[in-house]
């Protein structure tokens, strides 16, 4: 199994790799439970999600027997009490002697989930022996990247290996890159204006090779690493730059563009709007590069979408 | 008439002598905004900005009667600085930071519910932009000098689409009564639909647009809100359209984990409950003064 590509419905049809394997001991078992807890954005709380029908996807589960779906909300001053963790266990039809166990699970989970800042946490399935115990036969958690700066041993778990490398080394220029499949490469200021430009270029006829947030301060060194991230992908017909600049100011913004832009192997497209936009514009104007400059979204867009294919046609 | 903040509302400033916060209260003192001191711990009895700096929240309402705190705290402890600007009663709290752990705004939300109704603080943010009510006064990061003052509500999770929105409605002679920033975490002080309601009993508000994003559920049950209460147009637009489910999407809150999460879906939604939706971002203007075209 190990060096083989594995699909399961969490891979995506592609697979993944195996890279190691855990080995535990076969337990049979007579039932299997569903136990999840997750950060509910809806009520701003934990929520604990347990079903008697474990085993499957908590989505089937939902869909085929919504009846056996057993809630409880934990309430931030608190935290997850006792009682609730027993009316899960009671509900879900646990004997006593199994009930005292898998209370125990539950405040367990639950603590981890607040102690390591986790966003998800799944045991599925949770499984009953014949001999009344209650074992968690696999675990799955999600962590808040947010908090990871007071997470050291979770931070610590993470294998890069796993990772693209695109995103890994966006990561340590501080700027957010997610890899798409298309051939326009993006360079934007703000998640918001990032997304909507993404989705402006698929409305002309384009389709994004990746999101790319520079962030607040676009300093040279980061728009001038923006452009090396864009570029290792070579689906990448050309490239658009779209800049709001709040705190950003556009002239900063327009000569780290101009520095990366030397000798670029596909046309660019630059949108500056904001702080200091006629300075900007005007750097981007003057630099002497054949850089092609849009005053709105749209424009950009559209230009940068037919730029790309006149780049398919030659 | 605005929401939520304008010439009068006394500001402070919450980490006040830091680089950011120095830069940004300078702007907002240029702009007309009443910033009447700030709060460094430590650094009580200070001026910065020629404005007293204080240790506690609690003094710095005490002497300079402020209403409203603009806060640049780092993440780990940014839940601190908003319990205590709760507590020291402030109505209104903006926090501009990027990177509080949710499981912070969690509990801050539920430590508000410790007050009553009326003296309760709003918080708005984090992770925006913050607030401006066109030339009467700003309490965010935002460039100025893109919006006009007028009568159109904007509210948007994402920073930059708002400044995008307050641009092409200028760039169209239409202005603004306030601006808010709701952030984009997944987590948020205060929702759309908060906002929606001041919105709707603002007199000089004609239409309100919303720009949202994919993620939660907050889009969704703004628009019901609005089929059922609202007597305003509402314009509506949802970014994130080309964005891969279960990748997030730069903000903390962008992505799309559960049913309804979807550009797709959300704007679908919307539209079932009646909002104007922008069918590009690059239609944000010209889909306001559509709305506009119905009310006038």
């Amino acid at each position: 199994m190990l060096g083989a590509t594995l699909v399961t419905a969490q891979t995506g049809p592609s697979g993944k790799i195996v890279h190691r394997i855990y080995v535990e001991k076969a337990e049979p078992f007579v039932r299997q439970l569903y136990l999840g807890f997750v950060l509910d954005r809806k009520v701003e709380r934990i929520r604990v999600i347990a079903s008697a029908e474990g085993g499957v996807e908590i989505e089937d589960i939902a869909l085929n027997r919504p009846e056996s779906i057993l809630q409880e909300q934990v309430d931030p001053a608190v935290g997850l009490q006792a009682f609730q963790a027993r009316e899960l266990a009671f509900g879900l039809g646990l004997n006593i002697k199994q009930v005292s166990q898998a209370v125990t699970v539950i405040m367990g989970c639950y603590r981890a989930f607040r102690d390591l800042d986790a966003t998800m946490v799944e045991i599925n399935p949770l499984v009953v022996t014949k001999d009344d115990r209650v074992l968690a036969l696999d675990a799955k958690m999600s962590f808040d990247d947010n908090a990871m700066f007071r997470r050291p041993k979770v931070t610590e778990m993470r294998d890069s290996a796993e990772e693209d490398p695109r995103e890994a080394q966006a990561a340590q220029f501080g700027l957010n890159y997610v890899g798409l499949s298309g051939e326009i490469g993006c360079i934007i200021n703000g998640a918001g204006l990032a997304m909507a430009t993404m989705d402006m270029i698929k409305h002309a006829g384009g389709e994004p090779a990746n999101f790319l947030d520079v962030g607040g301060g676009a300093s040279p060194e980061r728009v001038a690493a923006a452009f090396n991230l864009v570029l290792s992908d070579k689906n990448v017909k050309a490239i658009l730059v779209n800049i709001f600049a709040g705190i950003n100011r556009c002239d900063w913004v327009a000569q780290g563009v101009v520095q990366a832009a030397k000798g670029l192997r596909v046309p660019l497209v630059v949108r500056l709007a904001g702080t200091n936009v006629e300075e900007g514009r005007r750097i981007v104007s003057e630099c002497g590069l054949p850089i092609i400059t849009a005053d709105t979204l749209a424009e950009a867009a559209h230009k940068v979408v037919a730029v790309s294919r006149a780049g398919e046609r030659t | 008439m605005s929401i939520l903040i304008d010439a009068s509302t006394r500001v402070i400033v919450q980490g006040f002598t830091g680089d950011k916060a120095t830069f940004h209260a300078k702007e907002m003192i240029e702009y007309g905004t009443a910033v009447v001191g700030g709060v460094t711990p430590g650094k009580g009895g200070q001026t910065h900005l020629n404005r007293p700096v204080f240790n506690t929240v609690k003094d710095a309402v005490k002497l300079t009667g402020a209403e409203a705190s603009l806060v640049f705290v780092p993440p780990p402890y940014a839940a601190d600085a908003l319990m205590e600007a709760a507590d020291a009663g402030l109505k209104l709290v903006c926090i501009i930071t990027d990177g509080i752990p949710s499981q912070d705004m969690m509990r801050v939300k539920r430590y508000l519910r410790r007050y009553p109704k009326e003296r309760r603080t709003t918080i708005v943010g984090p992770n925006c932009a913050g607030i401006i009510s066109p030339g009467k006064a700003m309490l965010g990061i935002m460039p100025s000098n893109i919006y006009l003052p007028g009568n159109v509500g904007i509210v948007s999770r994402s920073g930059t689409l708002g400044y995008e929105a307050g641009a092409q409605m200028k760039a169209l002679n239409i202005g603004v009564t306030t601006s808010v920033g709701i952030g984009g975490d997944p987590i948020n002080g205060s929702s759309f639909l908060d906002h929606l309601m001041l919105f709707e009993q603002d007199p000089d508000t004609k239409v309100v647009i919303m720009i949202g994003e994919i993620g939660g559920p907050q889009e969704a049950d703004a628009a019901k809100w609005v089929q059922q209460n609202m007597t305003k147009p509402v314009v509506g637009y949802v970014a994130g359209l080309t964005a891969p489910k279960g990748r997030r999407m730069g903000h903390a809150g962008a992505i799309i984990s559960a049913e309804g999460d979807t550009a797709a879906e959300k704007a679908e939604i919307m539209k079932s409950y009646g909002l104007f939706v922008a069918p590009s971002a690059a239609e944000l203007g010209s889909t306001v003064a559509l709305a506009l075209a119905k009310v006038s």
